[in-house]
């Protein structure tokens, strides 16, 4: 039976087979933390120094959510060198259409107990649901929303921008125009997403209490499940010819262009790519956290998501996710025990990654270990390399 | 197409490559000033030229980059290259090489010349796509003509600068053009490598048509080709280098300096 699954689902076991080492290593360590997180949760009694409280489970779940979106920022950033200051509107439109299922699944248990609309719409006095809320209460149909609602506006506002050539720094500010623009109209009460408020009070996701241990845990699998995903496809991608051409654009897009390749396209395949990615974390971030408001499309998150990556190590995929977890852990410990001085610590942490770190957390220790061993050896490939680049 | 107003011997079809009355003017400068000329299948021509005078301007409207004001470019069997883009005209078979040499830095030099493969350069292909015996094979012989084959595995931005040009004319040639458009292929060499590199294109010039501008009068000596002068984005000589050196206008404009 189990073989038998296997071999149906042959193209994903020979996708993890296909992994490089890291890959596999980094694959390797995100199942077993995850198995280890689920046994301690489930099966260590309280109290026991393996025993991890729920939640931890669902603050750790939060960071796997922020990690795949690091992660859709570094596949367009560090493979193509499109840096989108605006990817936080992309996580935060997959978090909205996730929201709409939740507050559907709510039902007559709001505040107003109208079993048709939600409590905002009522307070409101809107008489009914408008029209874009039709079809979330399916899941579903909810998921597809998830990710088509992010592909389809990454795929228009790339169209223009990529047709006409828009690149660089010139690019990074419409992103942040962008996402400054939706958080402007998501604001407004009319557009029928809540408003200031957001979408909160979720009862439960798919017949499961959303407050309920188990169901915490669940949303935890389902964010390593995702993640682990994201990472495949994202592999995949970046090994393929497909991604080599993507490193090329970001070195030489002029000699891609007159190579032959579209470049525009390539652009805005991976763009679309990422966004439904980032679409997806923003979907499991939002039942882990209990609210989605328009905060989560503000300028500052979307470049701090930009900042993980950087102090990661962008271009390699498992820097993003560690400098995401990191930054992310970093930020609720000194959040809860520096509070005043917390967003100088990121700051100035920027600045210290990118003078002392260019290539970030997993771009420097390669340095090293080379550095070491060419003390070791008296010679290096490194200084091979430079040595031969004299000639 | 009427041609007898174009007062020119050759008819596009019969051409490779043919410039009739182009112009291109930025904020009022004229960079090409009613420029017309036509090389031939499996030429080898020198373009030379004062600086400012153009030569540039004119890689960048063969290759799609510029839209000219005015005037007609046509490639091989009277292809109109005015309303193609760079990605249609590489594929159609027109290969260019910058002035500074531009190779991928982070991909290795085999890598390099994969990219640079004839084949469907669409993204879904990319994404499937394996190397064939063929291909790979096709891959070593341009590695053995570039002289880079113990590179190979080496990063491109390892390499000299020397070697940097060779392996963008490799890549060049993995895309099989029929013309070639090579931009001060000799700028910053060292002699040796100059003399290389003047081997490399007539070894190259055997089976495609190149078109080379160059400031280096030793180079386009060595390369014993027929010489366009450009002036003000207009040819002002063309012949033998010997016939056009000896041309007054030339020697005041240019090589007299």
């Amino acid at each position: 039976m189990n073989i038998q699954k296997l071999t149906e689902k042959g193209p994903f076991v020979s996708l993890l087979m296909g992994l490089p080492g890291g890959g596999k290593a980094f694959m390797g360590i995100l199942l077993s933390a995850a198995i280890f997180i689920v046994v301690g949760n489930q099966f260590v009694p309280e109290g026991n120094f393996f025993h991890v409280p729920t939640y931890m489970v669902s603050l750790l779940g939060k960071y796997l959510c922020y990690a795949l979106l690091a992660l859709s920022v570094d596949l367009i950033w560090g493979f193509c060198g499109i840096l989108s200051l605006g990817h936080g509107a992309f996580f935060a439109l997959g978090g909205y259409a996730m929201g709409m299922y939740l507050m559907r699944q709510i039902g007559d248990r709001g505040v107003y107990g109208n079993a048709e609309l939600p409590d905002f719409m009522v307070f409101l006095n809107w008489q009914e649901l408008p029209w874009y809320w039709f079809g979330f209460e399916s899941f579903a149909f909810a998921a597809l929303m998830v990710m088509l609602v992010p592909g389809i506006l990454a795929f228009i506002f790339g169209w223009f921008a990529f047709r006409s050539r828009v690149t660089g720094v010139y690019f990074s500010i419409i992103t942040q125009a962008m996402t400054y623009a939706l958080l402007l109209s998501f604001f407004r009460n009319d557009m029928g997403f809540g408003g200031n408020n957001g979408l909160t009070d979720f009862k439960d996701i798919l017949g499961f209490d959303l407050r309920a241990d188990s169901t915490r845990l669940g949303l935890f699998v389902g964010s390593v499940l995702a993640l682990a995903f994201g990472y495949l496809v994202s592999s995949f991608v970046t090994q393929s010819k497909f991604g080599r051409i993507l490193i090329a654009i970001r070195d030489a897009e002029s000699r891609t262009r007159f190579t032959g390749y579209r470049v525009e396209y390539y652009k805005l395949s991976v763009f679309v790519m990422s966004a439904v990615l980032a679409g997806i974390a923003g979907a499991l971030y939002v039942p882990q956290v209990g609210i989605i408001n328009p905060s989560e499309f503000s300028p500052a998150n979307s470049i701090e998501i930009v900042i993980w990556v950087a102090i990661g190590g962008r271009g390699t995929l498992w820097g993003a996710v560690l400098g995401a977890i990191l930054v992310n852990w970093g930020k609720s410990y000194f959040t809860g025990a520096l509070p005043e001085a917390w967003l100088y610590m990121l700051g100035g942490l920027f600045v210290f990654s990118t003078l002392v770190l260019p290539k970030g957390i997993v771009g420097t220790f390669p340095i090293f270990y080379a550095n070491i061993r060419s003390k070791l050896s008296g010679k290096s490939e490194t200084r091979q390399a430079t040595e031969a680049g004299d000639i | 197409m009427d041609m007898s107003v174009h007062n020119k011997i050759v008819d596009p079809a019969s051409s490779i490559l043919y410039l009739d009355g182009v112009s291109v003017s930025f904020d009022g400068f004229k960079a090409l000033n009613d420029l017309s000329f036509v090389v031939q299948p499996g030429e080898m021509r020198a373009i030379i030229g004062p600086n400012g005078a153009g030569k540039t301007t004119m890689m960048d409207v063969i290759t799609g980059k510029t839209r000219p004001d005015e005037g007609e470019v046509y490639f091989r069997d009277a292809t109109d290259l005015t309303r193609l883009d760079e990605a249609r005209i590489a594929n159609l078979g027109i290969g260019r090489k910058f002035q500074k040499p531009t190779v991928f830095e982070s991909h290795t030099v085999f890598d390099n010349l994969e990219l640079s493969l004839k084949c469907d350069k669409s993204p879904f292909a990319s994404l499937f796509s394996k190397l064939t015996s063929e291909q790979y094979d096709r891959i070593e012989e341009i590695l053995e003509t570039i002289r880079l084959q113990d590179r190979r595995d080496w990063l491109a931005g390892n390499l000299s600068h020397g070697q940097k040009q060779w392996l963008e004319i490799g890549m060049l040639l993995m895309q099989d053009p029929e013309l070639l458009l090579v931009d001060e292929p000799v700028a910053g060499m060292t002699d040796a490598e100059t003399v290389q590199t003047a081997d490399l294109l007539r070894l190259i010039s055997k089976s495609h048509s190149v078109v080379v501008v160059e400031h280096d009068m030793e180079f386009v000596r060595s390369l014993n080709c027929k010489v366009t002068v450009l002036h003000e984005g207009h040819v002002l000589a063309e012949g033998s280098l010997e016939t056009v050196a000896s041309n007054p206008q030339v020697i005041e404009v240019y090589l007299g300096r």
